[in-house]
């Protein structure tokens, strides 16, 4: 039986500046000109103070695992061969907490508050985009 | 003037299985057995409220048009709020705000869900469309997965283990064992829940709910028809309702449920304090939602969730009686366990529920957790 691919995101026209800055190797978030604070994921109003006034900005990439866990089933058949994988909300320099994959040799190595940071592949949606552990 | 719920009634399973039904049957005949029970006439329902129809693709994205018509019903109140588990809780406060606007006479709210049948549970499957293309691109099993999230989180800032946690899966497991209509009734041991596979870290597989068809219904109405009723009415004293997110990564705070508002509105309704609860039907999709809303309604403080669901606090003969079926621990799941929660609450507040009644049961608390802790509804309910 072929291998089945992972679910792809259906891009969209807020989506696609994101995905095609992960190809580029950034993490593209936006900031409030009213509020000043960061936003992910994009949007058209400021979520936090509801003013017009997002713009993109090309975060650092950094931050620390908030929460963590081990997926020891599949999330479907896709994600079969990387079982046991390491799924943990990552808390970003900038603000913004998202979700995403680390990449560890061994699951064991993860806990909260270690830091990480985005390591790009160049690839297209679910596998742009991992975590790795950063030395501090 | 006030609200009543009049009628209730459970579909029956075999091995967790309806048995020869669609999710629009069974909800048809729990409807009958639910208006019979209130002793009123099908043909007075005029307020129809229902969500879910799992696995049900094209019609199941108007529920309430395709419940309606198959029920031979032309409502002139429909409702349907899907906000997941807790949907079923919101729609008892919606329904009681409709009938005390005399926007309806009668209100029926109705569940049902064949998916352990057709074996069609699965929220992983959707296409990543919209804002959740930032989120189920990332592989989180769902819905675990992002319960496992906050379990850790919790966890890492209150020190509760998973010795602690595996307490409450102890107690619906000795609940289910008084409950001849649970799927789950061997007793089970903390070294029981611990030993059974990990599916996402820190929850194991007896962590998480189980996964059953299942059927319900509630009917509704105003207190001025109490002489006129069948059963034992009890009175809705209050209902809250709290919504904060749909992706895990949104959530304010994994640590806090939004509980601690839609129970605060619920209690201060019915001018009430948790102390004054008997019985609490919590939603359990998994053993960590207990916890947060335990503290979020305020049966316990901040951080102290684990030590108070040990030493048989909430397991039958202990101090807080809570889902006393078993829960979707060990009773059933049926993908929104929201209306069987109220279904008990009735039961246990009218003296019905045989080996697992809590004697002398005056105040229910009921609360509805739908999503990934997304959302919660909470319903407060008492006798006279």
């Amino acid at each position: 039986m072929a291998e089945e691919a992972k679910p792809q995101p259906v891009e969209d026209d807020e989506s696609a500046p994101f995905w095609a800055a992960c190809r580029e190797g950034r993490l593209l978030l936006q900031r409030c000109g009213a509020c000043g604070k960061a936003v992910f994921y994009p949007r058209s109003i400021c979520p936090h103070c509801h003013a017009d006034a997002l713009g993109p900005e090309t975060g650092s990439g950094r931050g620390t695992i908030h929460s963590w866990t081990v997926s020891r089933r599949p999330a479907g058949p896709g994600w079969a061969d990387e079982v046991p994988y390491v799924v943990a909300l990552v808390d970003l320099e900038e603000g913004p907490r998202l979700l995403g994959v680390v990449e560890v040799d061994d699951p064991d190595e993860v806990r909260t508050g270690l830091a990480v940071e985005a390591d790009f592949r160049g690839d297209d949606g679910p596998t742009a985009l991992r975590w790795r552990l950063r030395q501090p | 003037m006030g609200v009543v719920i009049a009628g209730v009634a459970e579909a029956p399973l075999v091995d967790g299985r309806l048995v020869g039904e669609t999710v629009l049957s069974v909800q048809a005949r729990c409807a009958r057995a639910a208006l019979d029970d209130a002793g009123i006439a099908f043909g007075e329902v005029d307020g129809l409220l229902t969500a879910g129809m799992w696995g049900v693709p094209g019609i199941g994205q108007m529920p309430g048009l395709a419940l309606a018509e198959y029920l031979g019903l032309e409502p002139r109140f429909l409702d349907t709020t899907n906000t997941g588990g807790s949907s079923f809780e919101a729609h008892v406060g919606h329904a009681a705000m409709a009938l005390e606007a005399g926007r309806c006479d009668v209100a029926l709210i109705t569940y049902g869900s064949t998916q352990r049948s057709l074996r069609s549970r699965s929220t992983g499957g959707n296409p990543p469309v919209l804002s959740a293309q930032y989120e189920t691109v990332w592989g989180l099993l769902a819905p675990p997965g992002a319960y496992a999230l906050a379990a850790r989180r919790y966890m890492d800032t209150y020190g509760m283990t998973s010795a602690q946690l595996a307490e409450v899966a102890v107690a619906a497991r000795a609940w289910a064992a008084r409950n001849p209509a649970a799927m789950m009734r061997e007793p089970i041991t903390v070294d029981d829940v611990l030993a059974s596979p990990m599916i996402s870290d820190p929850l194991h597989q007896l962590d998480c709910c189980l996964v059953t068809d299942g059927g319900a219904a509630v009917v509704l109405c105003r207190d001025d028809r109490v002489p006129d009723l069948r059963s034992r009415p009890v009175r809705v004293a209050g209902w809250g309702e709290r919504h904060t997110h749909i992706h895990i990564a949104r959530m304010p705070d994994l640590t806090r449920s939004s509980a601690e508002h839609s129970g605060g509105d619920a209690l201060a309704m019915a001018g009430l304090d948790v102390a004054d609860v008997d019985v609490a039907q919590l939603y359990d999709s998994f053993t960590i939602t207990v916890v947060l809303a335990l503290e979020a309604l305020g049966f316990c403080g901040r951080g102290e969730g684990g030590d108070f669901v040990g030493g048989g606090r909430i397991a039958p003969g202990g101090s807080l009686p809570l889902n006393t079926t078993g829960g979707g621990l060990s009773y059933c799941h049926p993908g929104m366990l929201g209306l069987l929660l109220l279904v008990e609450a009735v039961r246990q507040l009218r003296g019905e529920c045989g080996d697992r009644q809590v004697a002398g049961a005056e105040v229910a608390l009921v609360n509805g957790t739908g999503g990934v802790l997304s959302s919660n509804a909470t319903c407060v309910l008492t006798n006279g």
